[in-house]
């Protein structure tokens, strides 16, 4: 390579990576800096702002908030783990039993409910859940309950509607990792005396252990961000974290502490992610892989 | 646990009913919002009370049917028009990423490429909510200095859009990557070889062979915009795309007629993820 087109060469990179740097400083880095400092500042008057950590410790001294940051995580992690309990069966069943045309049916069957927005999504399940609903006349019309039954809002109706609504992102990585896994590698296991149990924690699990962890990751991550769910399924009292820096921005008009409290939320969502991936030894270009 | 190994029947009666049970779980809420969409009650609630269309073509209070709600139908606009831009800015900025990340290498790739991936680790709200603080700011700077307000800067369908690219981007970038990875360099080398340029040879041989993923994740940045619920909320001013408009008469209290507006989505989403799905396969059946 002569050194001109060399010249060219780089030229041309660096004009192919200009889209990347304006959509990457001026959309995501520079805006988190910003809120970052927004974060640190304290209101004085109008336009008067000092360097401060009061947002900080507003969070950190009055219960409601950080009850509902811990709760918030909490009830995130239940929701991954449920959504892996009852979505790993079923994406075993479409990556090792279904065959040929069952198979292809189902995997497009779990992927079709998502192509439907979430609040469609959420919005079933209200009808389905709310006093006058489908399940509580169904109850009713059977005779197991005498009269109607209010479902919604509570902490169950919430966990149904979070594990619903992530369901897809734990079976297609799920199903991705089971589909490499070779059948003989199980034969190979009954042949040597193990019984289903040990299979399935001495080979399958292993085997999946990448799919586990980018599925738990990505599931956790939406969670923990989901505003509509929370909202709509918890009721009033559902003490959603988003739904705190939500009332921050748009109710209260406190966007300092909004910040604030974003940033914590932010912190918390990049730290379990980075953990988990930490823990299964994968990196985040090779969960989206 | 496969097939090749015999299984107890018993065990695999339970099994089958598990998985069908769920996939009873998975299609009960989008079949309610579906049938109750015909259902002749204010409500979207038991008990039934026959069949009508009401919910799609009525034209007065409170039976408004969706097509004549003048206020729906145009959130309806105005969701089409974002999703239209995000679609345009994310698969240009998208394509540019795949070649830059396949074809080039340079200092500081790696962490780039990281960079270009953590919008996939960012919640919705806080995307959205450090979106608007940045605007805010470059807004309110300008006007000091140059006593000039820029308007699309202040919550609106610009910031929408902005936002919604800012994420939908990383998408693109993996979908065009994906199908970029398989593309053999060779082909281009020979139209290289036959006299073109390289901008030629990319647009004659590359290009058509990325189409397929163009199209598909085109059509995925279009349903992504359209439903998107978490950033738009923090960046939406007066003119409301729909998934806002429609959680605010929800929180009003539910008539049938989100049943009817959500039936049409259904259908529109469900329509064109066939469409995406269809025109990502491989001629030779992947």
């Amino acid at each position: 390579m002569t050194s001109s087109s060399k010249m060219a060469f780089k030229a041309s990179t660096l004009l192919l990576m200009l889209p990347l740097l304006i959509w990457l400083v001026f959309l995501i880095l520079l805006p988190h800096v910003d809120l970052l400092i927004v974060s640190l500042r304290e209101k004085l008057g109008y336009r008067n702002y000092v360097f401060s950590l009061q947002n900080y410790t507003e969070f950190f001294t009055e219960p409601l908030y950080w009850n509902t940051f811990l709760r918030t995580a909490i009830m995130s992690i239940i929701a991954t783990i449920i959504t892996l309990i009852i979505g790993f069966p079923i994406s075993y069943y479409i990556a090792k039993i279904a065959k040929g045309r069952l198979r292809a049916l189902l995997f497009l069957a779990c992927l079709l409910p998502f192509w439907v927005s979430e609040l469609v999504r959420t919005f079933g399940w209200m009808i389905l859940l709310r006093e006058s609903g489908v399940i509580s006349s169904f109850l009713q019309w059977t005779g197991i309950v005498s009269g109607p039954v209010e479902m919604l809002y509570n902490d169950a109706s919430l966990m149904t509607g979070l594990v619903y609504t992530s369901m897809l992102f734990m079976i297609v990585p799920l199903v991705t990792v089971l589909d490499t896994l070779d059948d003989s590698m199980i034969e190979a296991g009954y042949d040597l005396g193990g019984n289903g149990f040990t299979i399935l924690r001495d080979i399958v699990i292993p085997h999946a252990m990448p799919g586990i962890a980018s599925g738990c990751i990505v599931v956790f991550m939406l969670t923990l961000g989901n505003y509509l769910t929370p909202t709509l399924l918890g009721g009033k009292d559902s003490l959603w974290f988003t739904e705190q820096i939500y009332n921050q921005f748009i109710t209260r008009f406190n966007w300092e502490s909004g910040s604030a409290f974003g940033f914590l939320l932010l912190i918390l969502s990049s730290l379990i992610v980075w953990v988990g991936l930490k823990l299964s030894r994968q990196t985040l270009a090779d969960t989206v892989k | 646990m496969i097939p090749s190994i015999p299984q107890p029947k018993a065990g695999v009666r339970l099994y089958q009913a598990y998985v069908a049970l769920f996939f009873i779980y998975l299609a009960a809420p989008l079949i309610v919002v579906g049938v109750f969409a015909f259902n002749d009650s204010l409500f979207p609630s038991m008990p039934w009370e026959g069949f009508t269309l009401d919910w799609f073509i009525g034209d007065s209070d409170p039976r408004l049917g969706i097509f004549n709600d003048g206020a729906l139908m145009e959130s309806l606009g105005y969701s089409a028009f974002v999703a239209v831009w995000v679609t345009i800015l994310s698969l240009f900025v998208g394509t540019c990423n795949a070649f830059l990340f396949e074809r080039t290498s340079f200092p500081g790739k790696n962490m780039l490429y990281v960079l270009a991936l953590t919008p996939l680790v960012i919640p919705g709200v806080i995307l959205g909510i450090s979106i608007l603080i940045f605007a805010n700011s470059i807004v309110n700077n300008i006007e000091d200095a140059w006593g000039y307000e820029i308007e699309a800067l202040r919550p609106s369908l610009v910031l929408v859009i902005l936002g919604q690219f800012a994420f939908i981007t990383t998408i693109t970038t993996l979908v065009i990557s994906a199908r970029l990875r398989k593309f053999d360099i060779s082909l281009e080398e020979a139209a290289l070889n036959l006299g073109a340029t390289k901008l030629e040879a990319v647009r004659t041989i590359t290009i058509p062979f990325l189409k397929p993923a163009l199209v598909g994740a085109g059509i995925i940045c279009f349903l992504m915009s359209f439903e998107n619920f978490n950033t738009t909320l923090m960046l939406t001013g007066s003119d409301s795309p729909l998934t806002i408009t429609m959680f605010d008469r929800l929180k009003q209290g539910s008539t049938p007629a989100l049943n009817a507006i959500s039936l049409v989505l259904m259908i529109v989403s469900a329509t064109l993820a066939f469409i995406s799905i269809f025109v990502q396969r491989d001629k030779n059946g992947q």
